[in-house]
């Protein structure tokens, strides 16, 4: 279980969020909603550990983020905006290699079954460079079929995804959910899951710190 | 580990797929060696005098040009992110970078140093000792070029500051790498010079990836 207490994030002198609170428990999603600029991926950034919260603290099956790194990112998948695709190597080379660094070699055939179910049959060996947007993003996609991780943190999953490939990955969250996964994850659509779930606002109206304030009437 | 070998073989087949990126460096060291001899005039006293300096600059200048390509596409594209994600410590990946680096950069200059040795009239024995001292200084140019790389990663310009940080931290390599060459020419023996660019070298080895990660940490914040 992912739990976090008064999460803040600041960009400069402006606080974007203050006390966020969420919690995700097994087989739960959580989608994280708001304006461009309200901190969405900055959130999501913060529970994946990649960068530190102003204020607050987060917690891995009860144990802060930090102090328990590398069981934590064991569990974790991470899909950020930047797909993580080389585009000189293929499909398949991009997957397998994603999927060593992560700590779980992948055999060809498994992963070249993964690339097939993901809507990317005959396009294995292609550079990713060919391929187009919404390919890549499959082949990023890709990594969700091969991984145990057991919580899953996707920044906007369903960017340049067609109709067909949208009901897919749904039906994969949904798998994933019925296995006991936990999900969180940003997204402008209304997205239809199994199971049960919340979805957490961030408002960009909150006001700016008090000494951004300050300096705003000294200008 | 296997993290470890799977980002030495994907930057391999990386190098594999741009070929260009290597050769143009491979050119510019021969080229680079190259003016010297025509520049300068056929006085083999002269040229055997300057050779190990030359040599070992133009390999720090080669190396050079790679180095500030060694973290920025992996941070454009999200890569470095995932690999800061991975249950394998970012240090042990940042090794397997810097390995690859050397490989591709680094080892092909230590092979080609004594064919190109030779426009400057070196005895054989002055060729090995030259290819020993670039075999234990390259590796230190690749680590300690690492660290500048990761440090100037996402800065405006940085291509220019790279060199300016990383440079002089070469110096160290330069002075005992051509000085190995030019003891043995003038009958002292290199060994002296040699056990220091190994003591530099392990002394890399242990501290530049965890000085490169710090850095990498601070630019993925």
């Amino acid at each position: 279980m992912l739990s976090a207490h008064g999460l803040a994030c600041d960009r400069g002198d402006r606080r974007l969020f203050s006390a966020v609170d969420l919690s995700v428990s097994p087989g739960e999603w959580l989608q994280v909603e708001g304006a461009n600029g309200a901190g969405k991926t900055s959130l999501l950034r913060m529970l994946a550990g990649l960068s530190p919260a102003a204020d607050g603290h987060i917690e891995w099956e009860g144990q802060p983020i930090g102090e328990a790194r590398d069981d934590y990112h064991a569990r974790l998948l991470y899909l950020g905006h930047a797909p993580a695709i080389k585009e000189d190597l293929s499909a398949l080379e991009n997957l397998q290699t994603a999927a060593a660094v992560a700590g779980r070699p992948l055999d060809e055939a498994t992963a070249i079954a993964a690339l097939r179910r993901i809507g990317l049959k005959g396009r294995e060996d292609l550079p990713a460079r060919v391929l187009s947007q919404g390919q890549k993003r499959r082949v990023a996609l890709a990594r969700l079929l091969c991984s145990q991780a057991r919580l899953w943190i996707l920044d906007e999953p369903f960017v340049a995804l067609d109709v067909a490939a949208v009901t897919q990955l749904c039906g994969i969250l949904d798998e994933h959910l019925a296995r006991g996964g936990m999900l969180i994850f940003t997204s402008h659509q209304a997205v239809q899951l199994a199971g049960s779930g919340t979805t957490l606002k961030l408002s960009a109206a909150t006001p700016p710190r008090a000494g951004a304030e300050a300096r705003e009437v000294a200008a | 580990m296997n993290a470890f070998i799977a980002i030495v073989r994907r930057d391999l087949l990386l190098a594999a797929r741009r070929k260009s990126e290597v050769f143009t460096a491979l050119f510019f060291f021969m080229i680079v060696v190259s003016l010297f001899p025509l520049g300068i005039g056929p006085e083999t006293a002269m040229l055997r005098r300057i050779a190990p300096g030359v040599l070992w600059v133009a390999a720090l200048l080669a190396a050079m040009l790679s180095l500030n390509r060694l973290f920025a596409a992996d941070h454009q594209d999200g890569t470095l992110e995932q690999m800061s994600l991975s249950p394998t410590p970012l240090a042990v990946l940042v090794s397997g970078k810097v390995l690859a680096h050397w490989l591709t950069a680094g080892l092909p200059l230590v092979l080609l140093a004594p064919v190109i040795g030779l426009q400057f009239d070196l005895s054989a024995r002055a060729l090995g000792v030259l290819m020993i001292s670039l075999l234990l200084g390259t590796p230190v140019l690749s680590l300690v070029g690492a660290i500048g790389a990761a440090l100037t990663l996402g800065v405006r310009g940085g291509g220019v500051l790279l060199s300016l940080l990383v440079l002089p931290l070469y110096i160290p390599a330069l002075i005992f790498g051509a000085g190995a060459v030019e003891a043995d020419v003038a009958g002292l023996g290199a060994g002296g010079h040699l056990s220091l660019l190994g003591a530099l070298l392990a002394l890399g080895v242990f501290f530049a990836p965890w000085a490169a990660t710090a850095a990498l940490r601070i630019a993925l914040e």
